[in-house]
Order: C-alpha cells, then sequence, then structure tokens
C-alpha cells in the first residue's frame, strides 16, 4: 500500500516539475531557425537560453538552418523521419508540407493567448483546409525607400499612411522627378511576381478566384492591370523608372541610390538595415508607404512562420517554447533583429516600433493593411510562377510584350498548369 | 616571320583576356572582403579599398563558427579524396586493360550516372544512411562524397591508365618483375599526376559540396564550411556581403595553397622519353 502511495506521489512530481520523456531523461527540442542577421541570431539564441535556463526539463537545442535549399532540406528530413521540432520558414513554403501531412496542425496546441493576440488575416496566411499548420510572426510590408533631400527640394508631396500617394500620382511624381540620367524609381524586379501581385491587392486585384468547386482558375482583370501598367509605363513610356535595375534584387539598386540615381526604390521593409549600414554619411532617407488603389493600401505578405513537425513526439512542448517564443516582448526583439514588423498586436504596440527613426513608425501603421499573399494556397503556384509568370512579367516590363500578350500567357498557360495539379 | 609574331601576340592577347576573365570573380571577392559597409554601396566602385578594413573578418569568425565548419570540410574532403581514389585506381586499371564487354558496359554506367539530379538521389539515400545511424555524421558525409566523385575519378584514372604504354609493362616483365612489382614500380609512378589530378578533382568537389551536407548534416557542430557560408544570406537572396565574401574568401584558400603545393605533380611530361619510337 506504501509502495503505491509512493509510486502515485512520483508521478505527481514528476508532472510538476516538468514533462520528461517516459524514461525520466529532460526531453530535448530541436529548433531550426532560418535567422541570419547578425542581431536577429543573436536574439534568438538569447531567448533559446533563457527558456533553456526556465525549463530544466524541455531543452531546446538551436540549430542554425539556411533559407538557401530550406524547402528541399525540409522535405528530406520529413521524409526520413528526421526533421527538427520546431520549424522555421516561410508561409507560402508551407502549403505542400501541410497537405502532405508533414506538419502538425496547430489548432489545439496552441494557447488562446496567442491565438488572439495575432489577427486572423495573418492565421490566414497558414491556415490550409481546416487546420492550421504554422504560427506567422514576422511580416513585410514592400514599401518606398526615398532620397529625404532629393523629395524635399523637388516640393512633390510626401505620402504618409493616412494619405498615401495613388498608383496614377505616383506615376506622374516620378516622373516629375525624372531626367538628365536620373530616375523617379528603380524597381528592382529580379522577382516580378509576388512584387507584383503582393501590390496589385491595393488595387483589388486578385488574379486568383477560386470557383464553388474549390478550383482555382487565373483570371487578369482590370484590376489587376493597375500596378503592371504604372510599372511598364515608368519603364517604357515615361523612362522615369531605370530599365537596367528591372533584372536586378534589391541590394543591387542601392549603389545607384545612395549615388543620386534613383529618387525612390521600392524595397521590402527588411532592407532598411542594409540602407542604414551602407548609406553614405549625410544621406538622408526615409520610409514612405507604398502607393495606394481602390482597396488602399492593402497588400500581399507571406510571413515568417514557426511549425511543429507532425513525427515530433513532443508537440505540446514544441508549442509551448513557440508560445514563450512569442510573448509579445519577445515578438518584439525578434523584430527589431530582423527589422521587420511583428504579426501580434501587443508586440506591434511597443513604443520601439513606433519611432520615427529608420521608418519603423511608417512600416508599423501600414500592418493592418498586410492580407495574406493572393497565391499562398493555391497548388502549382511554384511551377506557373517560374515557368509562366515570371518570363512573362519580366518580357512585359522590359516592353519586349505588350498587355495583351501578358494577358494570354497569364490566363492560358497558367490555367494549364494549374489544370494539372487539381484534377 | 611577320605572321608569326602576329600570331604569338594574338596569341598572347587571348590567354591574358583569358586569365583575366578567370581571375576577376576571385579578385573581386577579394576586393569586397577588404570593404567597409559603406564603401561596398557605393556607386562607383573601386578594385582597391579605399579604406580597408577587417571588420568584415572579425563579424564573419563572431557571427559564425568558421574554423570548425573548415575544419570539417578539410576532414571530409580529405578522406573522401584518399578513398575514391584508393577505390578508383585498381578499377580504372582494370577497366583500362581488360577491354572486355563488363568494363564497357561499367564505362557506360559511369557516364549515365553523371546525368543524375541531387534531388532524385537524396531521398533514397538519406534512408539508407539513416538505417545505417549515419545521418548526421561525417563518416557518411564522406561515403556519400566517395561514391558522388568515384564514377568521374574512374573516368578520369581510365584516360590516365590508357596513356601508359603496356610496352613499359611488358619491357618491365621481361626484366623479370612479377605484376605487382611492375604495377607498383613501373605502371603506379607514371600514374601519379593523373591520381594527383584524380585526388584534386574529388577534394574539390567534396570541399564545395552544399546540399548533401545540408540535408544531412544536423547539428551545427557537424556542419560543413558551404552549409556555414549560407548562413550569411537571408530570404530572397540577400546577403551580409562584406562578411560573406570574407568567409567565401577563406573558403578558397585552401584550395588554392592544395593547387599551389601540387600544380607541378599534375603537369605532363612524367611520360616524356620513357618509350623509344
Amino acid at each position: 500500500m506504501r509502495a503505491r502511495w509512493i509510486v502515485v506521489l512520483a508521478l505527481l512530481l514528476a508532472g510538476c516539475t516538468g514533462t520528461p520523456d517516459s524514461d525520466g531523461d529532460p526531453v530535448t527540442l530541436r529548433f531550426q531557425s532560418l535567422a541570419w542577421q547578425e542581431e536577429s541570431v543573436e536574439a534568438n539564441k538569447e531567448l533559446v537560453k533563457e527558456w533553456n535556463a526556465t525549463h530544466p526539463h524541455v531543452k531546446v537545442e538551436y540549430v542554425q538552418g539556411s533559407w538557401d535549399s530550406v524547402h528541399d532540406q525540409l522535405l528530406t528530413s520529413f521524409e526520413g523521419g528526421e526533421a527538427p521540432d520546431i520549424i522555421h520558414d516561410a508561409s507560402d513554403d508551407l502549403a505542400d508540407f501541410a497537405y502532405g501531412g508533414y506538419l502538425a496542425d496547430l489548432s489545439d496546441l496552441l494557447p488562446g493567448r496567442l491565438k488572439s493576440d495575432i489577427p486572423q488575416r495573418s492565421w490566414d496566411t497558414a491556415t490550409f483546409g481546416d487546420g492550421v499548420y504554422g504560427v506567422p510572426f514576422l511580416q513585410e510590408p514592400r514599401v518606398l525607400i526615398a532620397n529625404a533631400r532629393w523629395l524635399k527640394e523637388s516640393g512633390v508631396r510626401v505620402p504618409t499612411p493616412e494619405h498615401p500617394w495613388s498608383w496614377a500620382e505616383f506615376r506622374r511624381i516620378t516622373d516629375q522627378l525624372s531626367g538628365a540620367g536620373k530616375y523617379g524609381v528603380a524597381w528592382p524586379l529580379k522577382e516580378p511576381v509576388s512584387a507584383t501581385l503582393n501590390l496589385s491587392l491595393s488595387a483589388g486585384g486578385q488574379l486568383f478566384h477560386r470557383g464553388d468547386d474549390g478550383k482555382v482558375t487565373i483570371r487578369f482583370e482590370q484590376a489587376d492591370q493597375t500596378v503592371p501598367r504604372t510599372i511598364h509605363d515608368q519603364a517604357n513610356t515615361d523612362h522615369s523608372a531605370s530599365p537596367t535595375t528591372l533584372g536586378g534584387g534589391g541590394s543591387d539598386t542601392l549603389p545607384g541610390f545612395f549615388g543620386g540615381k534613383y529618387a525612390m526604390v521600392p524595397l521590402g521593409f527588411s532592407y532598411r538595415q542594409q540602407i542604414a549600414q551602407q548609406a553614405p554619411k549625410g544621406f538622408r532617407w526615409q520610409v514612405l508607404p507604398a502607393p495606394a488603389g481602390a482597396d488602399g493600401l492593402t497588400q500581399g505578405v507571406s510571413p515568417q512562420t514557426l511549425s511543429v513537425a507532425e513525427d515530433s513526439p513532443h508537440k505540446k512542448e514544441a508549442a509551448a517554447f513557440i508560445d514563450f517564443l512569442l510573448q509579445p516582448e519577445n515578438m518584439v526583439r525578434l523584430a527589431l533583429g530582423d527589422w521587420m514588423l511583428p504579426t501580434g498586436t501587443a508586440a506591434l504596440e511597443d513604443p520601439a516600433l513606433h519611432t520615427a527613426k529608420d521608418g519603423w513608425a511608417t512600416g508599423t501603421a501600414l500592418a493592418a493593411h498586410l492580407r495574406s499573399a493572393p497565391a499562398q494556397s493555391v497548388r502549382g503556384y511554384p511551377e506557373w510562377k517560374d515557368k509562366v509568370a515570371t518570363p512573362a512579367f519580366q518580357e512585359y516590363y522590359s516592353g519586349a510584350i505588350g498587355l495583351g500578350e501578358l494577358r494570354k500567357r497569364l490566363e492560358e498557360d497558367g490555367n494549364l498548369v494549374l489544370a494539372r495539379y487539381q484534377r | 616571320m611577320r605572321t608569326s609574331t602576329t600570331g604569338r601576340v594574338g596569341q598572347y592577347a587571348a590567354l591574358l583576356g583569358y586569365l583575366v576573365f578567370l581571375a576577376f570573380p576571385f579578385l573581386w571577392l577579394v576586393s569586397t572582403a577588404f570593404k567597409s559597409p559603406r564603401e561596398l554601396g557605393s556607386l562607383h566602385p573601386t578594385w582597391i579599398p579605399r579604406h580597408p578594413t577587417l571588420d568584415n573578418f572579425r563579424q564573419a569568425f563572431d557571427e559564425q563558427p568558421l574554423l570548425r565548419a573548415a575544419g570539417n570540410s578539410l576532414l571530409a574532403a580529405l578522406a573522401a579524396a584518399v578513398i575514391a581514389v584508393l577505390i578508383a585506381t585498381p578499377l580504372a586499371y582494370v577497366m583500362a586493360r581488360r577491354r572486355t564487354r563488363l568494363a564497357k558496359a561499367a564505362t557506360g554506367w559511369v557516364v549515365v550516372s553523371q546525368a543524375f539530379p541531387l534531388v532524385l538521389v537524396i531521398i533514397p539515400l538519406f534512408l539508407v544512411l539513416k538505417e545505417l545511424r549515419l545521418i548526421n555524421s561525417l563518416a557518411g558525409l564522406v561515403m556519400v562524397y566517395v561514391v558522388w566523385a568515384l564514377p568521374f575519378a574512374l573516368w578520369m584514372l581510365v584516360g590516365y591508365v590508357r596513356a601508359v604504354p603496356t610496352e613499359l609493362e611488358e619491357a618491365a616483365a621481361v626484366d623479370g618483375a612479377g605484376r605487382l612489382r611492375t604495377l607498383v614500380s613501373v605502371t603506379a609512378p607514371l600514374l601519379a599526376p593523373g591520381i594527383v589530378a584524380t585526388a584534386l578533382f574529388a577534394f574539390i568537389t567534396a570541399w564545395n559540396e552544399f546540399f548533401f551536407a545540408l540535408v544531412l548534416l544536423k547539428t551545427p557542430e557537424k556542419q560543413t564550411l558551404p552549409v556555414v557560408l549560407t548562413h550569411f544570406i537571408g530570404a530572397e537572396g540577400v546577403a551580409d556581403l562584406g562578411p560573406l565574401a570574407a568567409a567565401a574568401f577563406l573558403a578558397t584558400l585552401p584550395s588554392l595553397i592544395i593547387f599551389a603545393i601540387i600544380q607541378r605533380r599534375i603537369t605532363g611530361g612524367m611520360l616524356a622519353g620513357a618509350v623509344k619510337s
């Protein structure tokens, strides 16, 4: 009888002190992080250290992952049953893993605090079917980084999140700023599809339309044309957009921007880190909201996410770690480290994210307008993007084809690709 | 005579142009590694950094365990090179000297095997290594590198073996040398440049390899240099250019040093005058 009480007492004590493995060893979770900037890696490692100091029975091991080839690396790890317990990725990479059964449905694992702290529009980016397969925690809008002195001297109206430029006004202003080998804007469009589609939401563009049967078709309608037409006309009609940057990445535009060749560069919000680091002394820059259309400042984003592997034997512990990592004050630390915006409403209220310095306040004001990227859950999107849309948009922006041909390729060729995934 | 001089000048000019073309990325990498962030963002890039700094190297070492990763890479690449050569040399000898159907089929298979994309083999390979408990192990990675390098190593060595005249081996046999003695004392020294070149190929293939290392090595302690280099690259290819260049420059040094040491061994000419025609 006494022995039975001792066993019960021991079990109760074990329950109170944590969740060790069945053999009594502490649980070890592997957390593969894709943080890469110095401050961001530091913030992640510090948070892991803090967790480990306060949770002796659930040890988290920090594993540095890499954005390069992360999809293939994870796929192999899932197939081989060797995936990390906690997975950092981007929401637009999750669809295949979620539908493939590799990720745990977090709907019942996450605490109410976290669920209610992150708005539904962000949860939508990681919701596939009926399940939630990732916690969206960092996101970045596309903004205009402007040469502040140039803008001031030109006398143009400087937009704010409350009074942004319309797309037509933006075109007019870039035209006004151009001349003598200088351009109003330099579009870095090495990856033209996501930039175009995400910005097109502001004008009400959807491109992907889901029918009653659940199948998705592509329709390139009037609202979808606003953004591509603006870029095309800036580059080919007004010559207010530099033609040389159209095929380059964001970093490629920075020397020209610092050198006074371009007045503005549309970039992801996190590029501010590079700009702050590389801008010549005395160079004054400011963050402006992207132009607005019929739907205001709305734009699509694919937030960074934290997921739990379906094969993980410690899903509850992994979810608890995610909850810890995404406590408002910790989310702020991660956001500051990555120069991005947190998704959590409590974190977004932190004063550190509302300073004028480095354009934080402008970016934070855009958070409420960020939606799930249009192609987020469309199966076949990666193939459509690589084989159809990327070359079509590149040719259109360079002036090689017109709007009719662009529409034909996006719709006709695109729907053939999507149909193969929806049989 | 005039035409000959013009032709020679043209040849040298072409050679110089080719050397500049080859050297450009490396020289630019070295220049970038010593530039400050502000100089990296300059519209007028310079070959020689105006304010050379070691900050990129400091940051690279502070942020990532480069030395440990370089040690792992060196270990994996050296082991892969030695094992690949040890296996490939006798096999290549047999394939070159015994021109049977089997040898021809093996040569065909070697060529075909080079066409397999990595993603096709990685999942089965991962499962096999998992069964062998060789995931997250440098031994497992070396095994993969050896298998991956073997076909081409074999192909290279078969060519070198065929270049060794059989008359030399026959002459040694006439002089009373046995099979083993002939192979060790006559054939092997003549094959040395080929063996060195093949080892170098296997070493560099393994040293630069990224994808297998990324997938097969799980813990930071085991990661190799190419994997660690990608930690300076963010989403959508954004890079921390200065530290990345500094780390990449360091990553090229072992290959350069090894090349510098053994390049004379690879240079042909060892067979010159071996046989009177």
